[in-house]
């Protein structure tokens, strides 16, 4: 019983970053009928986000220690240290949550760039060339990071505070032995709170009314008048923030390195597939779903019975159910059919 | 096509100008060129665009080996289990992915080829051998050769009936054999098969109307490009006998859309045109260092030398890939049609310029003529 609450806690931490970057992506698809083979590498991008924020609040100067009387050493102190004492110590403690407030102008930017510069030319062309594109796009941000980065994944520790583990069965009275990192129940509760204000910015403003009317008809929406071209513009940057600050959160849990975002699209998309194309809630849902299955179909017990079955269940399920269900768990009748 | 199988086997001779007259690269250009001849079959025929066809080409790869491991060294027997092998696996992947088209079917594949190399790279290590890959070992059985001779030292190499399949002679069979599925892949583009391919491409729904089921022609489509790469896995492993799972990743996928499309999209020659430009350039591109940066640009400023040098390392040697994607979206952006339709359109551009000069010409002659006329 315990073994089988901790996995569907593994699960719903994976499964909060999948459903994430998954909204994101049914958000591009939905509206702007874009295939983005690039938003793992934006998921990346906000992972590094964290990363730079890090390192520039690190920025540090060698001062003489004092300690060592032997001979002349030399420690690094973080400038932030020496001007503001405990107060600098504390801003680089926090830094991951921190990066989330350099994040997101940061993703704004780089989507509204990514949009204006090269996505816009090719609403009109094909699904197959948009793919393309945006994989051969999502290759060059990739080796620009490592370029940048090296190779190498970069640890980045969470706030000292909930770096421990808390022990939720206690709280809830449900036995001892159910210990989880604190910082996976935060990227649970953070994705709960990112979904449920998309969710909410979607459903009662304007803007996202006319977003909503957009990914069931698009020509229409266009039709009555309104500059589509521009809610598209803020849909992607959108999009793109949805996916950084993800990365961002995600960044203490694995290490980030420059293939991260590669990693997570191939079960990203298959994500977005399972949920139904253009489906919201679909997206959410099935983020959720796949990622308890697959810690499910980590655990000891099941590996035993069916080898190897962790590295393919997400597939599995993606198989079966497009074949039962072509549209999807909560497909949209109408979008993305050819 | 007989033009053709000369140009082919003479490209030693006429190779040698770009410096890439030896073994190693030419048997990488005809053996991509049979994984892109049969690529362009599915993708350029039918316009279903798949990611997953790197997982043949590893099937293809992994069962030569193990065929050298088990029956013989001769590379016959071994390239005929790759293709049936990659074959079978085709017919389960299409069965499947071929319910789907557009978006999802590039997704199912996608999603086969990655459950491939997951595969082979966790539970299926005692047949992959995992990272190491699959390698040649002294005491594999090989029970055809025992059966004629006996074990000789050191490790055996790959031969085609007594003829040794590194090197040259290993660029000439499978130019040969590249040669032969060309000869396959015209006949199909030519066949009433080829045109109902085309057919499915331009409209489905019209096809079904008129009473055709799609589905068993796509399915050959698939079956069909997918025995071309895991031909194309087997000539890889006859030519160097190891395999490795990366072969099966996505990006390896992505590498032979990218050539295809290079090259040209559903034309006979495009795709070996662009596999040849490619692996040209990935040669090159990711042989240069630092130094022979230096040596470039040394006839400019030192500044500027330095400058220009750190912007192109960017772009060779580890940054090969960066070239490559920037290549991609270009190609995409600009070029859809690959570089065969670039040089056709600049071609007759530069028809029509020069007809028009003539037009121009003849007009103000014709004026002139005109004029003394007048006077």
């Amino acid at each position: 019983m315990d073994a089988i609450l901790l996995q569907l806690l593994n699960g719903l931490d994976k499964g909060g970053a999948y459903a994430l970057i998954a909204l994101g992506l049914t958000l591009a698809f939905g509206t702007l009928g874009i295939v983005n083979f690039a938003h793992g590498a934006l998921f990346m991008l906000g992972a590094f986000c964290a990363v730079t924020f890090n390192k520039f609040l690190t920025l540090s100067k060698s001062v003489k220690d004092e300690s060592i009387t032997f001979f002349d050493a030399y420690k690094e102190i973080p400038y932030l240290e020496i001007w503001w004492g405990d107060t600098g110590t504390a801003i680089i403690d926090y830094a991951v949550p921190l990066s989330i407030l350099f994040a997101i102008p940061v993703m704004l930017f780089i989507g509204w760039a990514l949009e204006r510069g090269l996505i816009q030319y090719f609403y009109k062309r094909s699904h197959a060339s948009q793919i393309l594109f945006t994989f051969g796009l999502a290759i060059v941000i990739q080796e620009i990071i490592r370029h940048i980065f090296g190779a190498n994944p970069i640890p980045t520790p969470a706030p000292a505070i909930v770096s421990g583990s808390a022990n939720i069965g206690l709280f809830f009275g449900l036995g001892e032995n159910i210990i989880y990192p604190w910082w996976r129940l935060i990227y649970f509760s953070f994705s709960i709170c990112v979904i449920g204000a998309v969710f909410a910015f979607l459903k009662f403003t304007t803007f996202g009314m006319v977003v909503r009317a957009g990914i069931q008809n698009r020509e229409m929406v266009g039709l009555l008048g309104i500059n589509i071209e521009r809610r598209f513009t803020i849909v992607f940057s959108l999009s793109a923030v949805v996916a950084g600050v993800a990365g961002v959160m995600y960044a203490p849990i694995v290490p980030p390195d420059f293939h991260l975002g590669m990693d997570f699209l191939v079960l990203t998309f298959v994500v977005v597939v399972v949920g139904g194309m253009g489906s919201l809630p679909g997206a959410v849902a099935a983020g959720f779903l796949l990622g308890i299955l697959q810690s499910f179909a980590a655990m000891n017990e099941v590996k035993e019975i069916l080898p190897g079955i962790d590295q393919i269940i997400i597939y599995l399920v993606a198989v079966v159910v497009l074949l039962v269900r072509p549209r999807g768990l909560m497909g949209v009748k109408g979008v993305f059919e050819d | 096509m007989a033009i053709f199988s000369v140009v082919v086997l003479t490209m030693p001779i006429w190779m040698k100008p770009f410096g890439a007259a030896y073994p190693d690269i030419l048997q990488k250009f005809v053996i991509f060129g049979v994984f892109a001849i049969g690529y362009n079959i599915l993708f350029g025929l039918t316009g279903y665009l798949s990611f997953g066809h790197a997982a043949f080409l590893g099937v293809g790869s992994y069962t030569a080996v193990w065929s050298f491991k088990l029956l013989t060294m001769n590379i016959v027997p071994a390239i005929i289990l790759s293709v049936i092998m990659s074959g079978i696996f085709a017919v389960a992947m299409g069965y499947v992915a071929l319910r789907r088209s557009g978006i999802y079917f590039s997704i199912l594949t996608l999603a086969f080829a990655q459950m491939c190399y997951n595969l082979a790279y966790s539970v299926l290590t005692p047949i992959t051998n995992g990272e190491t890959g699959l390698q040649l070992a002294k005491s594999d059985p090989r029970i055809l050769d025992r059966l004629f001779s006996e074990a000789g030292d050191g490790l055996p190499s790959t031969t085609f009936f007594g003829i040794e399949t590194s090197g040259y002679s290993g660029f000439y069979i499978s130019a040969v054999i590249m040669i032969v599925v060309f000869y396959i892949s015209l006949k199909i583009f030519k066949s009433s098969f080829g045109l109902k391919l085309k057919a499915i491409k331009s409209n489905q729904n019209r096809m079904r109307y008129l009473g055709f089921n799609t589905r068993p022609y796509l399915l050959t489509a698939f079956v069909i490009s997918g025995m071309y790469a895991g031909l194309a896995g087997g000539l890889l492993a006859a030519t160097d006998p190891l395999a490795g799972a990366e072969r099966m990743q996505w990006t390896a996928s992505g590498e032979v859309i990218l050539m295809t499309i290079l090259g040209g999209v559903g034309t006979l020659f495009g795709p070996l045109l662009g596999v040849i430009i490619i692996k040209y350039f990935e040669n090159i591109f990711s042989s240069v260092n630092q130094l022979d940066l230096h040596s470039l640009y040394s006839m400019f400023p030192t500044w500027l030398e330095d400058s220009l040098v750190a912007i192109s390392s960017l772009f060779v040697g580890e940054g090969w890939h960066l070239t490559l994607g920037l290549l991609f979206m270009f190609v995409v952006a600009f070029l859809p049609g690959g570089v065969l339709e670039g040089l056709q359109l600049t071609y007759r551009k530069i028809s029509v310029y020069l007809s028009k000069k003539k037009q121009k010409k003849h007009q103000e002659s014709e004026e002139d003529t005109g004029v003394n006329h007048g006077k």
